[in-house]
């Protein structure tokens, strides 16, 4: 027991290290401020927050629904479309790719974001 | 009495109503509701302290229902922990009508989440009711995981496309639209353009005459466009119902009452079964508006229709679950 614990802590220390470095890696290949790994957007009384999010590609972004309502989170050109989220559900994304990404909440579609992937 | 300007927005609850042609709008909020009664594009309405006596006569007609709306069943925020209760609270309102109503409409918003039991939980409240049929139409609630089969399976197997159908009662036809699918990025409710053929065709052959009754989950009239409370399409549904005398258009979404008279087509919002919503661009957003707990049920409400064979007229009666 006690020796897979120590397992698991190396484990584990292995894969921080590696988080670090990967993290430290990328802002380095652009020369730009450190861009996180993963970002967040807040789905809060009907709208998206930030309503334009600019992520380093690679970046998971994750929707969290703040409302007493249920939202979606939609790409308009189909890329990724989440469930339906009811209050305090999440979504994430891993956008791979450079580009713009318009979404809106499909249930509400006056409410519209979008992603910039650099 | 508000002056009789054209255009002008009227806010009239009191009992000598609202008689003029053009534009009217209404509203009835926290503790009132109102009696309306729409004869040849002429609405006229009453306060709902006067149903007894005047509900009484107009209840004599031919054909009365029932809308009731947004029950959103599974929802268990702050601004109602209890949707199922006020919907038995107002299934006992429609039970204590003086006289049954023939049939009722729910236009939309069944569920919260579109789940089964949802469903069930609706389904079984609303057979305890006076009037046995009910006939749907879906709210964007009602149609979340599945574009719409899961409840077209249950209430609307022989409709047609995601869910559109008419039928008559006494000389009244009705259409149930729905303009909760396919909503595109940044816009508002929209019915399609193969809805929108079939409605041409639907009403082809009826007689002007007819009075048209439409009911649909999403405001057929541009309720608040920026809370996307309006449908995209309506007004080329509505030119295929200009030649008819009288047309009453049904709705929800909006959990509040909204009255408005356009040429000879007359707009009716229902209150919500389980929560209100603020009343457009009065707060950030349209999210459910906590209300204390003591006031809950006079925000809440039914509506029941009247229509008097011959008089081209339909009564439409708000009635609050307090």
């Amino acid at each position: 027991m006690i020796r897979k614990s120590v397992c698991m802590v190396g484990l584990f220390a292995i894969v921080m290290i590696a988080t670090l470095l990967l993290s430290a890696a990328s802002p380095g290949s652009s020369a730009q401020s450190p861009q996180p790994a993963s970002a967040e957007v807040k789905v809060d009384n009907f709208s998206f927050g930030p309503t334009t999010l600019t992520v380093a590609v690679g970046t998971t972004v994750t929707w969290t629904n703040r409302d007493d309502i249920p939202h979606t989170v939609v790409s308009t050109d189909k890329v990724f479309k989440s469930k339906v989220l009811d209050t305090d559900e999440k979504f994430s994304f891993t956008f791979s790719k450079a580009g713009t990404y318009p979404y809106f909440c499909s249930i509400h579609p006056k409410m519209t974001g979008s992603v910039v992937v650099q | 009495m508000a002056k009789r300007n054209k255009d002008e927005i009227l806010h009239d609850h009191n009992n000598d109503g609202v008689d003029r042609r053009g534009f009217l709008k209404c509203m009835a909020w926290a503790g009132t509701g109102a009696l309306c009664v729409m004869e040849g594009g002429i609405l006229k309405s009453y306060s709902l302290s006067r149903l007894g006596e005047i509900g009484a006569r107009e209840m004599a007609g031919e054909l009365s229902f029932v809308q009731i709306s947004d029950s959103h069943m599974g929802f268990n925020k702050p601004a109602n922990p209890d949707v199922a209760g006020t919907l038995k609270s107002a299934v006992e309102k429609i039970n204590g009508l003086s006289k049954p109503p023939e049939f009722m409409l729910h236009t939309g918003d069944i569920s919260h989440l579109s789940k089964p039991e949802e469903f069930d939980t609706v389904d079984q409240i609303l057979k305890s009711a006076s009037a046995k049929d009910v006939f749907f139409v879906p709210g964007e609630h009602d149609v979340l995981n599945d574009d719409g089969k899961s409840y077209l399976e249950r209430y609307n197997k022989n409709a047609k496309g995601a869910g559109w159908y008419s039928f008559d009662k006494k000389g009244v036809h009705f259409m149930g639209l729905v303009n909760v699918m396919n909503l595109k990025a940044g816009g508002l409710g929209t019915l399609g353009h193969e809805q929108l053929e079939w409605i041409e065709d639907d009403v082809q052959h009826l007689k002007h005459s007819t009075p048209i009754v439409v009911f649909a989950h999403i405001p057929l009239w541009s309720v608040y466009p920026e809370w996307g409370w309006g449908t995209e399409d309506s007004a080329q549904a509505l030119a295929y119902l200009k030649k008819f005398g009288s047309v009453t258009v049904l709705n929800g979404h909006i959990h509040q009452i909204m009255q408005k008279v356009e040429g000879n087509v007359a707009f009716h919002t229902a209150a919500s079964t389980a929560f209100p919503q603020p009343q457009p661009g009065k707060a950030d957003s349209p999210g459910p508006m906590k209300v204390p707990a003591e006031q809950l049920k006079n925000v809440l409400g039914i509506t029941d229709v009247n229509y008097v064979q011959g008089r081209n007229a339909l009564a439409v009666v708000d009635s609050t679950l307090a």
